[in-house]
C-alpha cells in the first residue's frame, strides 16, 4: 500500500512537471531557446494568487484567474524585452540572458516579498478520494493536478493542429524563415507562445503551491528545472512528450525518495536526464533535426 | 589509379532522392568542374565526398582507399579538403591564424608544451608562421596576415578559404562556387589563382561553379549533374556543347 | 614585423604587470596596518573568485559553450584537497609542502570529473551542455551533503545515509559529516600562496590560448563545421579545454576549503556558479583579465557597500540581461555607438579581445 501511496504521489507531482514542461517545450519548439525563467514564472503565479487571497480577500478562484492573466502578460513583456533583441545571437548569448531573468523576478520577489516562505492556502476545493476502505487517500490536490494536467494537454493538442493560429505554430517552429513568407506574423506567434507558456505555468504553480504549501522566491526554480528535465526526456517539442515525460520524473522523483535516498532524490532525477542525453538525445518521442551545412 | 573514384553514389532524405547513381573518375592533376543547375545535388555530391553526410548507396575511393562513410574529420585527415559555399571562417581569428589552424594536424606539439612554453613550442610556432605566409602568398593575402578574418573583404575571404583547406595538405581540393559574388575582374584573377595553386601545391581540384568563363576557361573535364542525376561527363568543350546540357540549362 | 611584440603576448605580460603591482600594493597596505581587516579578510576570496572566473571564461569564450556546473568542480576540489590535508596533517607537518599537494589533489580530481564528465556530454551543444553541466553540479552537491567518509585504522569508511552506518572503530574519525561537511582543515590558504596560483592561473591560460591547442579550440568556437573539415578532432579539444577549466575550478576549490574552518557542499550550489558566471560576462567573455577584475570588484562592492546587498542580486541580473542585449544586438549597440563616443571604443576592444587574448 505504501508503494501505492507513493507511485499516486509521483503521478500528482509529474501532471505538475507535465504543465511546467508544456510551457517549456513549445517555447523551445517555437523560439528555439531555453527559457529559463519559465520555472520564475511559477512562482509568480504563487506569489499573485497569494497576494489575491490573503490581501485582497478573493476567492481562489478569482485568484488562479488573476494570475494565469498577470503571468501571461509577464511572459509577452520578458519575450518583448529580453528575447526579441537577441533573436540573431548565439544561444551562448540567450541562456546567458534567460539566466538573468531568472534572476531578477526570484529577486524582485525576494525584495518584495522577504526572505520568509509563506505559507500557502490550497485553492482547490473538492473532497478527497478513499479507496481500499480509506487505506489509501487521494488528496484533492492529487485528484485535481491529474485532472488539470489531462485537459490542458488534449486541449493544447486540439490548439495546435486544429486552429489557425496552432498551425501557425507549428510552421514557426519547423522553419521561421518560410513561415514569414507564407503570411505568417512571427513575432505574434512568438508572443502567444510564450503567452500560453507563461499562462500554464499560473497553473502550474497553483498546483504545485496547494500541493506543497509553501512559497518562496525559489519555489519555482528547481521544479522548473526538473520540468525541463522532463520535456527532454518526453522529446523536446512534442506535446504528448512533455506529459509522458512529466510523469515518468515525478514518479521516479518520488519513488527515489521514498526508497533510495530523501537527500538524493534530486541527483537521481539529475542522472536520469544525463542518462537520456546520452543514449536517446532527442528524448522518447522527439525528431532529429539535421544541421545544413 | 585513378585519385578518385565515385561509384554509384547515392543518398535519400526522407523519401527525396538527392542524389541518384552518381559516378565519376578524377585522375591526379584534374582540374575538373562539377556544374548542374541550382538544386541539382552538387553541393550534397561535395558533403557526401568529405564526409558531411553519409552516402546512402554507392561507394568513395580515394587513391584506392575505400573512404566511404568515414567522418568528415578523418577524410580531411586522408587527403581531402574543401570551401563552402556560404563562407566558414574563423571569423574571431587573424587571416594568419585561420591558416595555423589548418596546420595544426602537420605542424604538431602537445598542449603541455603549449602552456609550458617549452623550446618546441617555439620551434614549431616559428615554422608554421612561415608556412602560413607562404601559403598566404599565392593569394596576396600576407599583407593581411594580422587582420581579423571578419574584416577581409569578401574576395579575400573565398582565398583564405582555399588558403586554410591547402594548409591540411589536400590529395585532392573541393571549392564550392570560389567566384561566387566576384566581378569578372576578380574572377579572372582567381582562375589565374587556381592553375597555381593545382601547379605550385601539386593538388588536385574538383569545383563547383555557375561562372561559365571559369568553368571553361581552366576546367578539362566536367560532370553535369541534374535533378541529383548524371547528365553528362567528359572533356569541357565536348560537354558545354552538348544538346542535353544546353537543354538542362536553359530549359526546353 | 618581426621585431614587434605580439599583440597577444603585450595583452598577457600587461595583465600579469598588472597582478604584481597590485599584490605588491596589498602587501604594502597589509604591512603598514592601513589595509581594514576586511580587506584582509576578502584578499584569499579575491584568488579564489577570480580563478574560478578566468577558468570558466577559458569555455565560455574560448570554447564558445556555456557551463553551469563551475561549483561542482569547485566543491570536488574543496573537498578531495580537504580530505588530504586532514588525513596527511600528522605525517606531512610542513604546510609548505602539504598545502601545494592538497591544491594538486583538488586540482587533479576535479579534473578527472571534469573529463569523465566531459567524455559523454560534450557531444551535445549548447542549451543540452549547459542545462547537463547544471545537472552535475547538483548530483556533485547533492552527493556531497548525503555522504558520510570515516577513516579508522581499516582504512576508509564510505555511506550514503548515516554517520552510523559507517562502523568506525572507536578510534576512528569523521572526515565529511553528510550536510554538517568538512571541519578541521587546516586553514593553510594564505594570500601569498593564493596569489601565485591566481598567476599560474592566468600564466596557464594565456599560454593554452595562444598555442595550437588554443588556436584549435577558438576555431571550433567559431565555425565547428569548418573546423571539421580542416581535420580537427572537435571532441579532443572540448574535452582538454572542459578538463583544464575543471583543473583550475578544483585549484580554487583547494584555495577555498583551506581558507575556512569548516565546510559544507551547500556553498557549492547553483548559485554561485551563476556568480562565476556573472564575473565572466561583466569582465568580457572571452577577456580573462576583465574575469579577474570582474570577480575582484564584484566581491569587494558588496561587501563595503552594505546597504546594496538586498538588491545585489538583483543588480547582477540586470547586468546580465543589459549586457547580454548590448554585445549581441546590432542594431541597439549601433544606436549607443553613435551616440556615445567612448562607448564604441569600450564595444570595439571588446571585439578584437576575442582575437587572441
Amino acid at each position: 500500500m505504501a508503494f501505492l501511496d507513493n507511485l499516486i504521489n509521483g503521478i500528482s507531482l509529474g501532471s505538475i512537471y507535465a504543465v511546467i514542461a508544456l510551457g517549456y517545450t513549445l517555447v523551445y519548439g517555437i523560439a528555439k531557446m531555453l527559457n529559463f525563467a519559465h520555472g520564475d514564472v511559477i512562482m509568480v503565479g504563487g506569489y499573485v494568487i497569494y497576494t489575491a487571497m490573503s490581501s485582497l480577500q478573493f476567492n481562489p478562484y478569482l485568484s488562479v484567474l488573476m494570475a494565469i492573466c498577470a503571468c501571461t502578460i509577464l511572459g509577452i513583456v520578458i519575450e518583448k524585452v529580453a528575447y526579441k533583441p537577441l533573436r540573431q545571437a548565439t544561444s551562448l548569448a540567450v541562456l546567458i540572458t534567460a539566466i538573468g531573468v531568472s534572476y531578477f523576478l526570484q529577486n524582485m520577489a525576494l525584495l518584495i516579498f522577504g526572505e520568509k516562505p509563506v505559507s500557502f492556502k490550497s485553492v482547490i476545493d473538492i473532497p478527497n478520494i478513499k479507496l481500499f476502505d480509506g487505506q489509501i487517500t487521494i488528496k484533492s490536490e492529487t485528484t485535481a493536478s491529474i485532472v488539470i494536467s489531462v485537459i490542458i494537454v488534449i486541449g493544447l493538442s486540439l490548439f495546435v493542429n486544429k486552429t489557425k493560429s496552432g498551425r501557425a505554430m507549428l510552421a514557426v517552429s519547423e522553419d521561421k524563415d518560410a513561415a514569414q513568407l507564407m503570411g505568417i506574423n512571427v513575432n505574434r506567434t512568438i508572443s502567444l507562445t510564450f503567452a500560453i507558456g507563461s499562462g500554464l505555468a499560473a497553473i502550474a504553480g497553483a498546483l504545485l503551491c496547494s500541493t506543497y504549501p509553501v512559497l518562496s522566491n525559489t519555489t519555482g526554480a528547481m521544479p522548473g528545472i526538473k520540468a525541463f528535465v522532463a520535456a527532454v526526456f518526453g522529446g523536446i517539442g512534442s506535446i504528448p512528450g512533455a506529459m509522458i515525460g512529466g510523469l515518468l520524473i515525478g514518479v521516479i522523483e518520488i519513488l527515489g525518495r521514498a526508497y533510495i535516498s530523501p537527500q538524493l532524490a534530486d541527483a537521481i532525477v539529475f542522472a536520469v536526464l544525463i542518462v537520456v542525453l546520452m543514449v536517446k538525445p532527442t528524448g522518447i518521442l522527439g525528431k532529429k533535426v539535421n544541421e545544413k551545412v | 589509379m585513378a585519385l578518385l573514384e565515385v561509384k554509384k553514389l547515392g543518398i535519400s532524405f526522407g523519401g527525396l532522392r538527392a542524389v541518384d547513381d552518381f559516378t565519376m573518375t578524377i585522375e591526379k592533376g584534374d582540374l575538373y568542374g562539377l556544374i548542374g543547375p541550382n538544386g541539382a545535388g552538387k553541393t550534397t555530391v561535395f558533403n557526401m565526398l568529405t564526409g558531411v553526410y553519409k552516402p546512402t548507396d554507392g561507394s568513395i575511393w580515394l587513391d584506392g582507399e575505400n573512404i566511404t562513410g568515414r567522418s568528415n574529420i578523418e577524410i580531411n585527415k586522408a587527403g581531402i579538403a574543401r570551401t563552402f559555399q556560404n563562407i566558414r571562417l574563423f571569423s574571431n581569428l587573424s587571416v594568419l591564424d585561420n591558416v595555423k589552424a589548418g596546420l595544426s594536424n602537420h605542424y604538431t606539439y602537445s598542449t603541455a608544451t603549449g602552456v609550458l612554453r617549452l623550446p618546441k613550442y617555439f620551434r614549431i610556432e616559428k615554422e608554421m608562421n612561415e608556412r602560413a605566409m607562404e601559403l598566404l602568398k599565392p593569394f596576396e593575402l600576407e599583407a593581411d596576415a594580422n587582420v581579423l578574418a571578419s574584416n577581409l573583404p569578401y574576395g579575400k575571404q573565398r582565398k583564405l578559404e582555399i588558403a586554410r583547406a591547402l594548409a591540411t595538405q589536400p590529395k585532392l581540393l573541393l571549392l564550392d562556387e570560389p567566384a561566387a559574388g566576384m566581378n569578372p575582374k576578380e574572377t579572372a584573377g582567381l582562375m589565374n589563382t587556381i592553375l597555381t595553386v593545382r601547379d605550385d601545391f601539386g593538388v588536385t581540384i574538383l569545383l563547383i561553379e555557375h561562372d561559365m568563363s571559369l568553368v571553361s576557361g581552366i576546367c578539362e573535364k566536367l560532370s553535369v549533374l541534374n535533378f541529383g542525376q548524371l547528365l553528362c561527363q567528359g572533356p569541357t568543350g565536348q560537354v558545354l556543347s552538348d544538346p542535353e546540357v544546353i537543354k538542362a540549362y536553359l530549359g526546353e | 614585423m618581426k621585431h614587434k611584440i605580439k599583440p597577444a603576448t603585450r595583452k598577457s605580460f600587461l595583465t600579469y604587470a598588472i597582478m604584481i603591482a597590485a599584490f605588491i600594493a596589498v602587501e604594502i597596505m597589509v604591512s603598514t596596518g592601513s589595509a581594514s581587516n576586511m580587506f584582509k579578510g576578502l584578499l584569499i576570496p579575491f584568488c579564489v573568485y577570480s580563478i574560478a572566473a578566468a577558468s570558466l571564461n577559458l569555455t565560455v569564450g574560448f570554447l564558445g559553450e556555456l557551463s553551469l556546473g563551475q561549483a561542482g568542480f569547485m566543491c570536488i576540489g574543496a573537498y578531495s584537497s580537504a580530505i588530504f590535508s586532514i588525513v596527511t596533517k600528522e605525517t606531512i607537518t610542513n604546510a609548505w609542502i602539504r598545502f601545494p599537494m592538497a591544491i594538486l589533489v583538488g586540482g587533479f580530481f576535479a579534473a578527472v570529473f571534469g573529463v569523465l564528465i566531459g567524455i559523454p556530454v560534450l557531444r551535445l551543444r549548447g542549451d543540452y551542455l549547459a542545462i547537463v553541466t547544471l545537472a552535475f553540479g547538483e548530483i556533485i552537491k547533492n552527493v556531497f551533503a548525503a555522504l558520510y567518509v570515516g577513516y579508522d585504522s581499516n582504512g576508509l569508511h564510505f555511506s550514503l545515509t548515516s554517520q552510523g552506518d559507517l562502523g568506525l572503530a572507536p578510534d576512528g574519525k569523521m572526515l565529511i559529516n553528510g550536510a554538517l561537511g568538512i571541519s578541521g582543515t587546516p586553514k593553510d590558504s594564505t594570500f601569498e600562496i593564493a596569489f601565485v596560483m591566481l598567476m599560474l592561473t592566468l600564466i596557464i591560460i594565456y599560454n593554452f590560448v595562444n598555442s595550437r591547442t588554443g588556436r584549435a579550440v577558438m576555431s571550433i568556437r567559431d565555425n565547428r563545421i569548418a573546423a571539421e573539415s580542416i581535420g580537427l578532432n572537435i571532441t579532443k579539444y572540448k574535452l582538454i579545454t572542459f578538463g583544464l577549466t575543471a583543473f583550475l575550478a578544483g585549484i580554487a576549490g583547494a584555495l577555498f576549503s583551506h581558507n575556512l574552518a569548516s565546510l559544507q557542499a551547500s556553498k557549492f550550489d547553483y548559485n554561485l556558479s551563476i556568480l562565476v558566471l556573472v564575473f565572466v560576462v561583466l569582465g568580457g567573455i572571452g577577456n580573462i583579465r576583465g574575469s579577474v577584475i570582474a570577480a575582484i570588484v564584484l566581491t569587494y562592492l558588496p561587501e563595503v557597500l552594505r546597504g546594496i546587498n538586498n538588491y545585489r542580486m538583483l543588480i547582477y541580473s540586470v547586468v546580465l540581461i543589459v549586457m547580454m542585449i548590448f554585445t549581441s544586438n546590432a542594431k541597439i549597440r549601433g544606436f549607443f555607438a553613435a551616440s556615445f563616443g567612448r562607448l564604441k571604443g569600450m564595444v570595439f576592444k571588446n571585439k578584437t579581445a576575442k582575437e587572441g587574448e
